[in-house]
Formats: C-alpha cells, sequence, structure tokens
C-alpha cells in the first residue's frame, strides 16, 4: 500500500492536539448549556447528583440522556428506558460505519477509545478533516473530544448543583442554537459530490417523519433515505470499483486491515 | 445495584454498542462496492440534516428569518460567528416579536 500519503512529521502530538482543542470550542460553546440543562433537569427529575454525572460520563449522549431522563420518573420499565436511548442513539452507527476507515490505522485500544467519544460534531470534523486530504491523528481526534468531554461534565455537574443557570432559554435563543450549529456543520459538506439532493431527501424525509411516526426514529428515516438516494442515484455510485484514490483517501477496509497485518 | 445505576449502565452500553457498530458490520466485508462509498460519503449531510429540518419546520417567523440569516453567514464565515449571527437575530427578533 504505497499510495498512501505520507503523514506530515511537522506535527508534534501535542500540536495536533492543540488543533483538534481549537475545533473543540464551537462544540463547547453549542452544546455545553444543554450539559447545564441536563444536569439541573436530572435533580428535578429525583436523580442524584451522582447519577447525573454518571450519566454524562458514560452515556456522553445529549439528546437520549434528556431522553432517558423524562422516562426515569414515569414507572417505566429499565429495559424501554435503555431500549429508548438506544434508539435516540441509532444514527451513531451510520456514524462509525462511514469513519471506519479513517481511524483504521490506530491500534484497536485506540479505536474503542474514538468510537466512544463519536459525538455528531467530533464525526464532522473528523470527516472534514478527511475531506481536506489530512490524517485523522490519535492526537489530533484527542484534542477534539476531550475538552468537550470535559466540558459536558463539568457543566452537567453544575446544573445539578446550582440548578438551571440558563433561566429563559427561549429568549436567549437557546433551544435554536444547536439546529444553527448542526445546519453549520451540514454547509460543510456542501463540496461533496451529490449534497444538495441529500440535504433536500433527507430533510423532507425526516420533515414527513417527524409529523406521522415522531421522534426519535425520524432522524433514521430522514438519514436512510438521504443514504439510499446517494447509493442508487449519485453518479459516484455507478463508478467501477477502485483499490484506493490518494486524492480523496479512499481504501477498501481490506487494504486497511492488511497494513494493520490482520490475515 | 440500584435500578437507576443499572438503566445508566444499560443506556452507556447500548450507545457505545451504536458508536462502534457500524464500524463492525461494515469491516465484516472485504471490499466496499461504490454503492456502499457513494452512500457513506452521504452520511454527514443525510444524518445531520435530520438534526436540523424538523426544528426550522417547527418554529415561526422569527426562527425562519434567523435560520436563513445564518444559512447566508456560513457560506462565507465559520462556525462561531454563523452561530452568533443566527442566535443574535433571534434574541433581538424574539424580543421584538414575543
Amino acid at each position: 500500500m504505497c499510495a498512501k500519503r505520507l503523514t506530515d512529521d511537522s506535527m508534534t502530538p501535542s500540536r495536533l492536539f492543540l488543533a483538534g482543542a481549537a475545533r473543540s470550542v464551537p462544540i463547547i460553546l453549542t452544546a455545553g448549556p444543554f450539559g447545564a440543562l441536563f444536569g439541573a433537569l436530572a435533580i428535578e427529575n429525583g436523580l442524584t447528583v451522582f447519577d447525573a454525572v454518571l450519566m454524562s460520563l458514560t452515556i456522553f449522549a445529549g439528546a437520549s440522556q434528556l431522553v432517558g431522563l423524562e422516562l426515569f420518573g414515569q414507572n417505566i420499565p429499565g429495559w424501554i428506558i435503555v431500549l429508548s436511548i438506544f434508539a435516540v442513539n441509532f444514527r451513531h452507527i451510520l456514524y462509525s460505519a462511514a469513519i471506519g476507515h479513517h481511524l483504521a490505522k490506530w491500534s484497536w485500544p485506540k479505536q474503542i477509545a474514538g468510537y466512544f467519544f463519536l459525538v455528531d460534531p467530533a464525526f464532522a470534523e473528523s470527516e472534514q478533516r478527511a475531506e481536506k486530504g489530512e490524517d485523522v491523528q490519535f492526537a489530533w481526534y484527542l484534542g477534539l473530544v476531550i475538552p468537550t468531554y470535559l466540558a459536558w461534565n463539568l457543566l452537567t455537574f453544575m446544573g445539578a448543583i446550582f440548578g438551571n443557570f440558563l433561566q429563559d432559554s427561549y429568549r436567549w435563543g437557546i433551544d435554536f442554537i444547536l439546529p444553527i450549529y448542526f445546519m453549520g456543520l451540514v454547509m460543510g459538506f456542501r463540496r461533496r459530490s451529490f449534497w444538495l439532493p441529500v440535504v433536500v431527501v433527507s430533510a423532507s424525509a425526516s420533515i414527513i417523519a417527524s409529523k406521522t411516526i415522531g421522534s426519535p426514529w425520524h432522524v433514521s428515516v430522514g438519514a436512510v433515505a438521504g443514504v439510499l438516494l446517494a447509493a442508487f442515484v449519485s453518479p459516484a455510485a455507478r463508478a467501477k470499483p477502485q483499490k484506493i484514490d490518494p486524492a480523496t483517501d479512499r481504501i477498501d477496509l481490506n487494504a486497511a486491515k492488511n497494513e494493520e497485518g490482520q490475515a | 445495584m440500584s435500578s437507576t445505576l443499572l438503566i445508566i449502565i444499560g443506556g452507556a452500553i447500548v450507545t457505545f454498542m451504536t458508536r462502534i457498530g457500524g464500524y463492525l458490520v461494515l469491516s465484516r466485508f472485504e471490499t466496499i462496492h461504490p454503492r456502499v462509498q457513494a452512500g457513506l460519503d452521504a452520511v454527514p449531510a443525510a444524518v445531520l440534516t435530520t438534526l436540523v429540518a424538523p426544528a426550522v419546520v417547527n418554529g415561526g417567523p422569527n426562527e425562519w428569518l434567523a435560520f436563513t440569516a445564518a444559512v447566508i453567514a456560513g457560506l462565507r464565515l465559520s462556525m462561531v460567528p454563523t452561530v452568533m449571527i443566527g442566535t443574535l437575530l433571534l434574541i433581538v427578533l424574539r424580543y421584538f416579536n414575543g
């Protein structure tokens, strides 16, 4: 596999970490308020501070944590709550499928850590880095996710201790920060081929699904609609199978495995 | 072990399964068909869009105006200014329009 680009040796691990950390700032600013909100609501729903922080530490997925919280107080069987968390987080299956070959060069403990921290913005930032032709190095990825993880847990703790210090979230537009932020992430991919048809179809399908079957499956329905459209209609889907394309860093998983020395 | 603790641990396990599951499924295959690759290339736009569209549709004129401004800003500016422009405009619109 000689067609792989060489890594840029001028970037030390600590420099890479800082470069990743710089990309974590918008994540913390936009998602942070929801950590505090989650902590405050957890206490209101009868959880202890320990429970709230444990949820943020182990689950690390804001929307599903808030959904789980709503169900805790309702005398619902535990396995249904777990299933609901699974349903809200189902979209991550597509993330881990798409990002796999960018992380293939990491050792397996690093890969496991990487997948644990694979939140929406971490996926988007990593994909964009790969799209620019750069390697997604482990140190860079840690720089991206560790500050995010620490902030998420610290704000959960503060929200649990001090209550919701973001009173009047409607007045301050906090309820609309994440849609705007995710829109910005979507726009970051606008140079990809077939981007607009995918956005239009996924948006339409998720809107229709949210009005009919409702949350959280509207996310998976909309996502699958866009992915299937690309798989069956996009020009790239009709291309000849290629081993590797240095320009886009596309390698088949078999090649990645062979690089790791596995049979 | 309290039931709350068990639920949290269960939630953590299923969440991690979703975060590694797609990779585990794909790594079973020897090669990736162009159709699969095209589908995977669409994942960022496809999934992230679904986190935006319903929220926008469920909003009102204030949200639509702020969102449009943010989209236009996003064509030129980086993430933090884009989010700030959209949010600040929404705060102003909500202040005046209720």
